[in-house]
């Protein structure tokens, strides 16, 4: 949730807040909060006041990113202290475009997990989606685009029909996509038929999608620089106009702060990727693909809707959402997005094969999510939280092959790591409950 | 209280309902004013849920007329109740306890600028209208979750107030919660009452309905029966009236004895 500062006009503790701080707010507008409860949560200003207000939070569950940015740091710590190659430009320029194709999947799947609900197709959809793209442009000879437009809308319409069994029909989520699970692999085994693998040409616009890097140094630069300044517009247009209707705003320099963070981590990446062969169009890909669903999540009454039923379908209702419409919609959505998991997947590999799909692909994509900090009981997480669980999965791996660590060690690992993070979510998720004010 | 002095927002002639066997309500009538609190109290099974829901549009009823501010209307939808003003909070708030105060008020009726939700403006609105119901929470941007049970049903209210409404209907506002949560709900309903709106509560708890109540109707089995000052009215009386103890074992005997003697 979005952090807010509270400001007051009295209280002993903070007594003359504001003055002379560079986001002070106009004295009238102050004036008219009178009364203030002592109960209020109020922040003061400054680093000290960022402080308790960031205490105050993990006292009370409301973790964020918090866990996970700190184990993505011990993961890769312990991995460059064993193997200095973890750090490589190479190794991180692998792992970026690693990241995409399950990242994709992960994606839908956070929005199915907002809603409080599950999907278990989405491995299978992405496996038919890929076989779907190799047989009509590699045996058809349909074209490329067509070709893949037909993939992602087989997606879109098979997670439509998960939706309609279960927002219409009313069979439970779980068992409706464990049919999809076994029928769409099935599909996908038939659409291969006997051939098996399908490879796709190397010098086609489906391979470039992982393959294709943009060279220049000011690609990976110039891209950094403009999500900084987009960054630093969007904050601080948000909190003149706040600060203009007299409601709490971040003050600038906390602004500053969090686009400086921004600044160093996107130009340490333009940097390492520069060092190699550029920026990833994977990975330019995914990371635009985060950024639109992040919008519609946070800034649409959309995105709205679906975490209002992922919080109580019965005050959904209530409030005149259309409940079937919305569930539909987002599982269809989850199936467009494994679609585009699994062009990006088969893209990497270069075939379309009958294992695509298959194997632990499903798993890593859930646990993606939950890792990422997106609650499995609903209502709560982010579209980011498939980027950072997919770092974390993912950065496990690629650090436990350098080390040439044996794969059943790996799962255990991995599965050890997703058991921590759903810990987390339930002790957080119950200490919110009992940290309420009264 | 400036707002029509004579003649009731909220008039029932006669609200009969029936469910299969069962006569539900028998001949209600129920009037209730501009800057009014009435309480609408009754036993278990008197018929209180079934006449809200007949008020707010969930199950019309079957004989009968509603009239609003002197006409008389036809109530069949939900819709049709929050187009002439009238807001029900329900015993269940309804509420998104993962989301925050200020997309909880607005919820199902966000405010967009551009196609996109404006977080500014709904915030600002949420300030003010918690600040004229003088309602206070830690933050307006913490999810009710972190609320408690009193915080929650003053928010839930005040998302009722959103609509401007005329009337609002509270269904048992302060069951389950504490002694303090209790008053500022209570106090909520005063203001409510201060700012000339009509209000129907429905409680079971007699020190409220005395607290804050202008006029008690009660419920008995499905009818009338009787409507009391709350001023001059003594609490024994009126629970004589739910429990329907005017009517009992001692009292039948004084009426035979009467026709006896006659």
């Amino acid at each position: 949730m979005t952090t807010n500062v509270h400001q007051t006009n009295d209280g002993p503790s903070n007594g003359g807040n504001n003055a002379g701080g560079p986001a002070d707010a106009n004295p009238v507008a102050k004036d008219a909060v009178t009364v203030v409860d002592p109960r209020l949560l109020v922040r003061q200003e400054g680093f000290k006041g960022y402080l308790t207000e960031f205490g105050r939070k993990m006292r009370s569950g409301e973790l964020g990113v918090v866990p996970v940015i700190v184990g993505i740091a011990i993961i890769w710590a312990v991995f460059q202290w064993k193997d200095s190659a973890f750090l490589s430009p190479k190794n991180l320029s692998d792992l970026s475009i690693l990241l995409g194709g399950t990242g994709m999947i992960s994606v839908g799947i956070v929005f199915v997990l907002l809603l409080g609900e599950i999907d278990l197709s989405v491995g299978s959809v992405s496996g038919l989606a890929a076989a779907t793209l190799a047989v009509l442009n590699v045996n058809h000879g349909v074209p490329e685009g067509i070709a893949v437009i037909a993939a992602l809308a087989s997606g879109a319409a098979l997670g439509a029909v998960h939706g309609f069994f279960f927002a219409k029909i009313g069979v439970p989520a779980f068992v409706v996509t464990l049919a999809g699970l076994l029928a769409w692999n099935g599909l996908m085994l038939q659409v291969l038929g006997t051939t098996g693998t399908i490879s796709i040409a190397d010098d086609s616009f489906v391979r470039d999608l992982t393959a294709h890097y943009f060279s220049q140094l000011i690609a990976a630069y110039g891209v950094a620089a403009l999500a900084t300044a987009a960054f630093f517009l969007v904050q601080f247009l948000d909190s003149r106009r706040r600060k203009a209707v007299g409601i709490p705003s971040r003050p600038l320099s906390e602004i500053l702060v969090r686009t400086a963070v921004l600044a160093v981590i996107l130009f340490t990446a333009a940097w390492r990727l520069n060092q190699y062969k550029g920026l990833p169009l994977a990975l330019v890909i995914f990371v635009a693909v985060l950024v639109i669903l992040d919008f519609v999540v946070r800034r649409t009454s959309y995105g709205r809707k679906v975490i209002a039923l992922g919080g109580s379908v019965e005050a959904a209702r209530r409030a005149g959402i259309n409940v079937v419409a919305i569930r539909i919609s987002v599982y269809s959505l989850a199936g467009l997005m494994a679609a585009t998991g699994g062009i990006m997947i088969a893209s990497r590999i270069g075939s379309a094969s009958q294992q695509a799909g298959t194997g632990n692909l499903l798993m890593e994509a859930i646990a993606a999510a939950v890792i990422g900090g997106t609650s499995l009981f609903g209502g709560r997480g982010s579209v980011w939280s498939a980027l950072l669980g997919m770092l974390v999965i993912g950065s496990i791996s690629s650090g436990m092959n350098l080390l040439g660590v044996a794969n059943s060690v790996q799962y255990m690992i991995t599965g050890g790591v997703l058991l921590a993070a759903v810990v987390i979510d339930s002790v957080s998720r119950r200490t919110q409950r009992t940290a309420g004010r009264g | 209280m400036a707002i029509v002095p004579n003649g009731p927002v909220l008039a029932l002639r006669g609200i009969s309902k029936r469910f299969g066997a069962v006569q539900a309500l028998t001949d209600i009538d129920l009037e209730v004013h501009a800057g009014e609190v009435v309480a609408l109290v009754g036993d278990n099974g008197a018929g209180k849920s079934t006449l809200v829901k007949s008020i707010a549009g969930v199950g019309p009823a079957d004989e009968g007329v509603i009239e609003w501010q002197g006409r008389p209307v036809q109530v069949t939808r939900p819709h049709d109740a929050q187009e002439l003003g009238i807001a029900t909070v329900y015993q269940d708030l309804a509420l998104c306890d993962n989301i925050d105060v200020v997309g909880n008020l607005f919820l199902g009726r966000e405010i967009l600028r551009a196609g996109v939700l404006d977080e500014v403006e709904m915030e600002r609105r949420s300030r003010e209208l918690l600040q004229t119901l003088s309602i206070r929470i830690p933050s307006v941007r913490i999810p009710i979750a972190s609320l408690s049970g009193g915080q929650r049903q003053t928010v839930a209210i005040a998302r009722s107030m959103l609509g401007e409404p005329k009337l609002v209907i509270l269904d048992e506002p302060t069951a389950a919660l504490g002694v303090e949560q209790t008053a500022q709900v209570l106090d909520l309903v005063e203001r409510l009452r201060d700012r000339g709106l009509a209000v129907i509560l429905i409680s079971h708890n007699m020190a409220d309905v005395k607290a804050v109540a202008d006029r008690v109707a009660v419920l008995r089995l499905g009818r009338n029966n009787g409507t009391f000052d709350v001023k001059t009215t003594s609490q024994e009386d009126i629970i004589s009236a739910i429990t329907g103890a005017t009517d009992n074992a001692v009292t039948r005997r004084k009426a035979r004895s009467g026709e006896v003697a006659k």
